[in-house]
């Protein structure tokens, strides 16, 4: 998965080098190291909220309810509620009452943080061991629990940003 | 006795700050009160200790056998044991260091065990040349130190959530606050190196845990006093602290300071993380919730007297405490005795500077009267410490984050110190 990095001058990156040099004239000693696209393609997590950054993949609300009892209900609960840990699903519509409830579906803004969060750190106890189909099939299970997506969705990366969230609108900058 | 010494300044006993250095200026009772042990008054005038060879040097020093302290409140996610925090035990320190050991810790998933030779900082996303450093290579870049406090953005929150006065001591209320002096390479000399491209408007910082825990910063916040830090109090970071490199961001709540720091993606807008999304947003009452609140508040806090902390013969006692500002210096601190009906200054210490904490002091009169302490904190901005009520009437008791309300303490006759709203 992890490679090393390339030496610095290599014939490729000579540009790099005499650019980077440059930057000498801050009296920094220019120390960084030429990334490949290849290293980076193996340490990206990240995901913006416009689906830049989702892998190819595909997973269904069906496989999720699976996936979703093998590797989240026992700290989540059964669907997504109930569980030892915060419950992921539910509370829509309940944020402006004295007893808010904040979930993946009622609280969170783009569905592409649950995947991004979910490949990420998820399982606790393994996490990067989701394929990207799981994680699509996984976040699918959890949008459909309040009807955010229908019960026979299946989400790729097209699919999941185009996803609108009931809190879509609910963030405003605070400073 | 000088008469004017004792001549209250507030309510409710406060003296003039000279009474500071009065000699028969009492300590308080608490959990930090140290009973002699009978075998040393036995040794008169040589004690065991004075009475053969001590013990030799070593490699790494550690504290007294007789000192207990520790972080207090360590509580992790059911079922999980790297999934929350410690606190730093406040009101058993003194200064405004926090020893390395003792600074509080937030984690996500646990504390990750990185071997530092195979460790890499990537930068990439919108930049001329993505490039990977390691430490030995960041170790040649000039480094730069900030004392500065850094606070986890949902410090206090139990002040703020629960309807009644939590039964709560000074460290578990308010101890996701410590102190460092931090010494790292300002990421503007990294990106500079890497070459901002057009566009660039955020950085996206993600850490080496089993979380990848990642947050988003304004580049000018990356561009003006962040550095990636290598090293806390003179030695390298511990490991709870990011070893061997955290991004720090002075001022700003506690997690933007991606501890074990391994990318920073530089994008033209924000990732949406989960943590500054789902966690880290200030929920008001209309259902719609504040985001990238990123500089914590003006705040104060009386370590001692404290719960845990009472008072016992009658007689004068320093009250003692902390104060931070991520808007500016710590200018004043005042305090009061009597509920926040008078209030007087408190003598301030400590290295000060923007973004570095204060230790105040303030002499009281106690003669057994029951009492309310409370302190509030003035920055160089001009903005002052609010009141409980105050925040509740802004944001309502479910916003939990940045949550700066001034503590009340209330002393009983006994001399017993409990957390109070009133």
């Amino acid at each position: 998965m992890f490679k090393p990095a390339v030496s610095p001058c290599l014939a490729g990156l000579l540009l790099a080098c005499a650019a980077s040099a440059s930057s000498a004239t801050s009296g920094a000693p220019s120390l960084g190291e030429p990334l490949t696209l290849a290293v980076l393609a193996g340490i990206e997590l990240t995901v913006l909220p416009t689906g830049e950054g989702l892998p190819a993949g595909v997973g269904s609300v069906a496989e999720g309810a699976a996936l979703y009892q093998q590797h989240c209900q026992a700290c989540h609960g059964p669907e997504g509620q109930g569980g030892m840990n915060g419950d992921l699903v539910g509370g829509v519509g309940s944020l402006a009452t004295a007893a808010p409830k904040k979930t993946v579906n009622s609280y969170w803004p783009y569905a592409t943080i649950a995947f991004d969060y979910i490949r990420r750190a998820m399982p606790y106890t393994a996490p990067g061991s989701l394929g990207a189909d799981e994680v699509y099939a996984i976040v699918a299970y959890l949008l459909s629990r309040d009807d955010v997506v229908p019960e026979d969705a299946v989400l790729d990366a097209e699919g999941l940003a185009a996803v609108k969230m009931p809190n879509a609108e609910g963030f405003y900058p605070g400073e | 006795m000088d008469d004017t010494t004792l001549v209250p300044v507030a309510g409710n006993g406060l003296l003039p700050l000279r009474a500071l250095n009065r000699r028969q200026i009492l300590t308080g009772l608490g959990a930090g009160a140290l009973a002699l042990p009978s075998a040393a008054l036995a040794a008169g005038g040589r004690p065991s200790w004075m009475q053969g060879a001590g013990a030799g040097m070593r490699g790494y020093g550690t504290p007294s056998p007789a000192e207990t302290v520790s972080r207090v409140a360590i509580a992790s996610q059911p079922g999980t044991t790297g999934s929350g925090a410690s606190r730093t035990p406040l009101a058993a320190l003194e200064g405004t260091i926090t020893p390395s050991g003792l600074h509080f810790e937030r984690h996500h998933s646990g504390v990750p065990p990185i071997d530092p030779a195979a460790h890499r900082l990537h930068i990439h996303g919108l930049v001329e040349r993505p490039l990977a450093f390691s430490l030995e290579a960041l170790e040649r870049y000039p480094l730069v130190t900030q004392l500065r406090f850094l606070e986890c953005s949902g410090n206090s929150a139990a002040n703020l959530a629960a309807p009644e006065a939590p039964d709560l001591d000074v460290a578990t209320l308010h101890g996701l606050v410590s102190q460092s002096e931090w010494v790292g390479v300002p990421l503007s000399v990294l990106l500079e190196e890497a070459g901002l491209k057009p566009g660039a408007a955020w950085v996206i910082a993600e850490g080496a845990d089993a979380a990848a825990m990642s947050r988003s910063v304004p580049l000018a916040k990356a561009l003006d006093d962040a550095i990636v830090a290598l090293y806390q109090n003179g030695e390298r970071l511990r490991p709870e602290n990011g070893y061997p490199m955290r991004l720090f961001l002075p001022n700003y709540e506690g997690n933007m300071s991606v501890k074990w720091l391994r990318r920073l993606k530089v994008t033209d807008q924000p990732a949406m993380a989960k943590d500054e999304t789902s966690k880290y947003t200030e929920l008001m009452p209309d259902g719609r919730a504040a985001q990238f609140t990123f500089t914590m508040g003006v705040k104060s806090v009386i370590t001692r007297p404290s719960k845990g902390y009472g008072l016992g013969a009658h007689g004068i006692y320093p009250i003692t405490g902390l104060a931070w500002s991520g808007q500016g210096e710590i200018r004043r601190v005042e305090v009061s005795a009597d509920g926040g009906r008078s209030w007087a200054d408190a003598a301030l210490e400590g290295p000060g500077g923007p973004g570095a904490m204060a230790r105040f002091r303030m002499p009281w009169l106690w003669q057994g009267q029951p009492a309310t302490l409370v302190s509030r904190a003035t920055d160089s901005t001009g903005a002052r410490q609010p009141t409980r009520d105050m925040l509740v009437q802004a944001r309502g008791a479910q916003s939990f984050y940045h949550y700066n309300g001034q503590q009340r303490w209330q002393v009983s006759a006994a001399g017993d110190v409990r957390n109070s709203y009133v």
